[in-house]
């Protein structure tokens, strides 16, 4: 890279900061936003939502057959009703992967996702690789991934093209009969519930 | 609209690449458009369908090369200036120089902070009963629309099993060009992939839809 692109890199990435901030106090300005308002919005992404909370979902679900039927019948309810899960509101559907069932979740046409459940979405589920070829060519994205599934297994996309959100309850893995809810929870990773990855194996590294 | 937004299906678009450990935010400034969209909604400047169509809308050329918060911020530019809750002559002085107008829920205030962090209720009463049932087949209607819709591209024509039903709900399709909420049944509609890339596509993948009624027909 030359020295006249770098430049030119940097100036792009001040004017869109100076861009962002001009508008901020135009709103404040206006009195259309409150001072402090738009901090208190983002302290509250940075706090109240993340995978933690998708975790605790899917734990719950393998240790609780009743749970995870409720789960699978009505997700919102059932999300409702664990107290230390922030409120999700509606619009929640679980899907449950079995040996010869994937679920893999998508929003081909911008970025809906489970928020509440799994925080904000990580780049690469945003961007064009992954929304373009989920949909035609799901285990090719997988093995973006290194994910592999047995030839014969269904994988089965859901393509969120309306307001209803889908979390995947993956398997749990082998090795953890006898663990508490707390740490299961620690085995569920954010792509497990998104369907491109699997849960952690104790023991291995993460 | 059969815009660059509609992605799915297309090539070319390269490998997927997670990033090992990513951040919320890669910048401040994305923290703050996040903040921004969020706070301009919840005080009645526009509606999530709306805030959708107005990225939908970005030239294709500057859609793909805009970072996700850099294409939310353009769409919240545009759409403030349309609804003349701000001014060029603002964003131009980079500070408010004309009059502010009335915003539909007022004010957005840290009081107001809790209700954003939970998801809107999309489902309303239903003015006529479903067309459909789960098991039925349906086919997308070939209909191409040239303004906001969320019938993707790579469905239109081919035949599904209706799966689930989700009620009625808000239909995007109106609600972003300001036309009322005018709600629909909304469905989970599977398809085979065979049906949607041809008979040499791998026939282990199904993939499905969620489809409001206005978007199909029987098969």
């Amino acid at each position: 890279m030359t020295s006249h692109d770098h430049d030119h890199d940097h100036s792009e990435l001040s004017e869109t900061e100076l861009r962002v901030r001009a508008l901020e106090t135009i709103l404040t300005e206006k009195g259309y936003v409150e001072p402090g308002a738009l901090d208190a919005i983002i302290q509250a992404y940075e706090t109240n939502i993340g995978p933690h909370n998708g975790a605790r979902v899917v734990a719950r679900a393998w240790i609780n057959p009743a749970f995870r039927q409720a789960l699978l019948d009505d997700a919102t309810n059932a999300v409702a009703t664990l107290g230390h899960v922030s409120r999700t509101g509606d619009h929640l559907v679980a899907v449950e992967n079995t040996s010869n069932r994937h679920n893999m979740v998508v929003c081909t046409l911008c970025s809906c996702y489970p928020w509440e459940l799994l925080g904000l979405p990580p780049v690469w589920y945003k961007a064009a690789p992954y929304r373009s070829r989920a949909v035609k060519d799901p285990r090719g994205v997988l093995a973006d991934f290194g994910v592999t599934l047995p030839k014969e297994a269904e994988i089965r996309v859901w393509d969120s093209t309306a307001e209803m959100r889908f979390l995947v309850l993956p398997m749990r893995p082998k090795g953890t009969e006898g663990f508490s809810e707390e740490q299961l929870a620690e085995l569920v990773t954010r792509d497990s519930m998104i369907g491109t990855g699997f849960p952690r194996t104790p023991g291995a590294p993460s | 609209m059969n815009g660059v937004h509609d992605m799915g299906g297309m090539d070319g678009f390269g490998k997927v690449e997670p990033e090992p450990n990513e951040p919320m935010f890669h910048a401040d400034w994305e923290a703050r458009v996040l903040a921004m969209v969020r706070a301009m909604g919840a005080a009645g400047a526009f509606n999530i369908d709306t805030s959708r169509y107005y990225r939908e809308t970005l030239p294709p050329a500057i859609y793909l090369a805009s970072s996700y918060y850099k294409k939310w911020f353009l769409g919240l530019e545009n759409m403030l200036v349309d609804k003349g809750l701000v001014a060029e002559a603002d964003i131009a002085a980079g500070r408010a120089v004309q009059p502010a107008k009335p915003l539909k829920r007022g004010k957005f205030a840290v009081s107001d902070v809790e209700r954003v962090m939970v998801r809107g209720k999309f489902g309303r009463e239903a003015s006529a009963p479903a067309k459909f049932k789960p098991g039925d087949k349906v086919r997308a209607k070939n209909i191409h629309p040239a303004t906001h819709t969320r019938l993707p591209r790579y469905a239109r024509g081919h035949v599904g099993v209706i799966e689930r039903d989700h009620g009625c709900q808000v239909f995007p399709d109106t609600a972003a060009m300001e036309l009322g909420e005018n709600p629909q049944w909304l469905y989970t509609v599977v398809f085979d992939g065979t049906q949607l890339w041809g008979a040499d596509a791998d026939p282990t993948v199904k993939v499905s839809i969620d489809a409001f009624e206005p978007y199909l027909e029987p098969a």
